[in-house]
């Protein structure tokens, strides 16, 4: 068992800011955008997002623009996987028209957990476009789905696991590739 | 845990974890689209050997908004008026693919005895057997009793909650999973009832007995549950008649004039109106009943989530 890191706390740090002004400059300013988090580490990410992107255009409401969305009740593989804790979703806004939602999450891999979130998603209602941004892209796709924004994409084998640490729920800052 | 059989089953985690989860169901059943594809393909079928309204439907609609498949078994119009066993009646739904049972039968230990055999693989949520245990509607008033004390957003217990249950706790099933539940909260729980129709272990499962209801309710509890006479299973020696009944152990309005203005009246249904509840009591401010029903989607809905699609499903 091997392990190398392949981001350390300031990579992380950067690849979130850098997130931050891509998905405004995507979005051609902050209004009408919604960053929800898919528990547990996308949470986590959503929020150090927005509050990067409050510390450039402070015109952007935190509170009313960022959430989170559980996906839990929506997998597809509830019957053959079970055991899965469903989260509270919390969504600020009480219509989604006219948003447009950045949907995040700590790793991207075979894309089952973001089809999840985008039926939880509509469940809600229709936004105007959905987004996808995530840490790590590690490939691996069994869905056509690809993120709009990407920390860092990692190629690597269907066998290595992928650890994604934040301060906020680990002792660590760091992202840990195992073999 | 596999099946549903008793409130005494519940550990304190678990009965939190579906009270929680709960209020997740409670949101989607707020929302335009009050649906999840979480049992998609799943089969669940309702079992009901005994007449009911609100435990029937509301495990039919929170089963259906989870997107499972659900067909409704009545005694009556089925074999079962032919003679057929519970056994046969089991095998045969689950020979037609059902993988969750919902059982209510007159007789105490229905649900058990499926749950039990080495002939059913379903999984088996009590919906009421006999005098035995009703678990669902106790999840359902400890929601009810939560929300309404201690906030929408509350995720805690019922600690230092003061609960009268009134009437004839004998027979009720509800009362029995009540009493297991709230304390498992943590809650006091009293009881209040005619001598015959309390249980003989009535001072080993309450925090206490009263004989009259006025001195009871001089106690200012923070809740105070009427139960239903249940004139089906019993006979005249319980108690003289109705209007004695009525007289001492209803909640009049007199009675509930002089409760304090805090005190939530609760109410499993079907009520008598008249007889162990009066009107003005029953559609006052202070009363939830109507919420106890609501809520009895959300807590179904998240009992059948976590039994069907959380746990293992090997027997």
């Amino acid at each position: 068992m091997s392990a190398r890191t392949v981001l350390d706390a300031q990579d992380i740090e950067r690849a979130i800011v850098r997130i931050s002004h891509e998905i405004v400059e995507s979005n051609q300013g902050t209004e009408n955008l919604l960053i929800l988090g898919i528990p547990t580490r996308g949470v986590f990410l959503a929020n150090r997002i927005a509050a990067s992107i409050a510390k450039n255009y402070p015109e952007f409401d935190t509170v009313n623009s960022v959430g989170k969305l559980d996906v839990t009740m929506f997998r597809d593989d509830l019957s053959s996987r079970p055991g899965k804790q469903v989260t509270a979703t919390s969504i600020p806004t009480t219509s989604l028209e006219n948003k447009t939602v950045v949907l995040v999450d700590d790793v991207l891999f075979s894309g089952r957990t973001v089809r999840a979130a985008l039926d939880a998603l509509v469940s809600h209602g229709r936004p105007k476009a959905v987004r996808l941004a995530v840490l790590v892209d590690r490939g691996h796709r069994e869905l056509p789905i690809r993120a709009d924004f990407v920390g860092k994409n990692l190629p690597t084998s269907f066998s290595e696991r992928i650890y994604v640490k934040l301060t906020e729920s680990d002792d660590e800052q760091s992202v840990v590739i195992e073999q | 845990m596999r099946h549903l059989l008793s409130a005494s089953d519940l550990s304190i985690e678990s009965t939190l974890e579906i009270l929680n989860l709960s209020l997740e169901m409670q949101d989607v059943n707020s929302r335009d689209v009050k649906k999840l594809p979480a049992l998609n393909g799943r089969s669940v079928a309702n079992l009901f050997f005994e007449d009911s309204t609100r435990t029937r439907f509301s495990f039919e609609i929170a089963a259906k908004r989870l997107s499972a498949d659900v067909v409704n078994f009545t005694a009556k119009g089925s074999s079962v008026s032919k003679g057929e066993s519970l056994k046969d009646t089991v095998l045969t739904l689950e020979a037609m693919g059902i993988e969750a049972l919902v059982v209510r039968h007159h007789h105490s230990g229905a649900a058990n005895t499926i749950a039990n055999a080495a002939w059913s693989k379903a999984v088996v949520i009590n919906a009421g057997d006999g005098t035995h245990q009703h678990p669902t509607q106790a999840l359902t008033d400890a929601l009810t009793i939560r929300q309404h004390l201690k906030g929408n957003k509350d995720l805690g217990d019922l600690r230092g909650v003061r609960i009268l249950i009134v009437g004839d706790i004998l027979h009720s099933r509800v009362a029995r999973s009540n009493i297991d539940l709230l304390r498992t909260l943590g809650a006091h729980v009293s009881l209040a009832g005619p001598a015959t129709l309390l249980p003989k272990t009535g001072e080993v499962l309450a925090d206490a007995i009263y004989h009259n209801l006025d001195d009871a309710l001089a106690m200012g509890f923070d809740v105070v549950m009427m139960l239903r006479m249940q004139m089906e299973r019993m006979n005249s020696v319980f108690v003289p008649n109705a209007n004695e009944y009525s007289a001492l152990w209803g909640l009049s309005n007199q009675r509930f004039q002089s409760l304090k203005s805090s005190t939530l009246v609760m109410h499993p249904g079907p009520m008598n109106r008249g007889l162990e509840i009066s009107s003005e009591a029953a559609d006052s401010k202070q009363s939830v009943i109507v919420d106890q029903v609501r809520n009895g989607v959300a807590v179904r809905m998240a009992v059948l989530f976590k039994l069907l699609a959380q746990e293992s499903s090997d027997k």
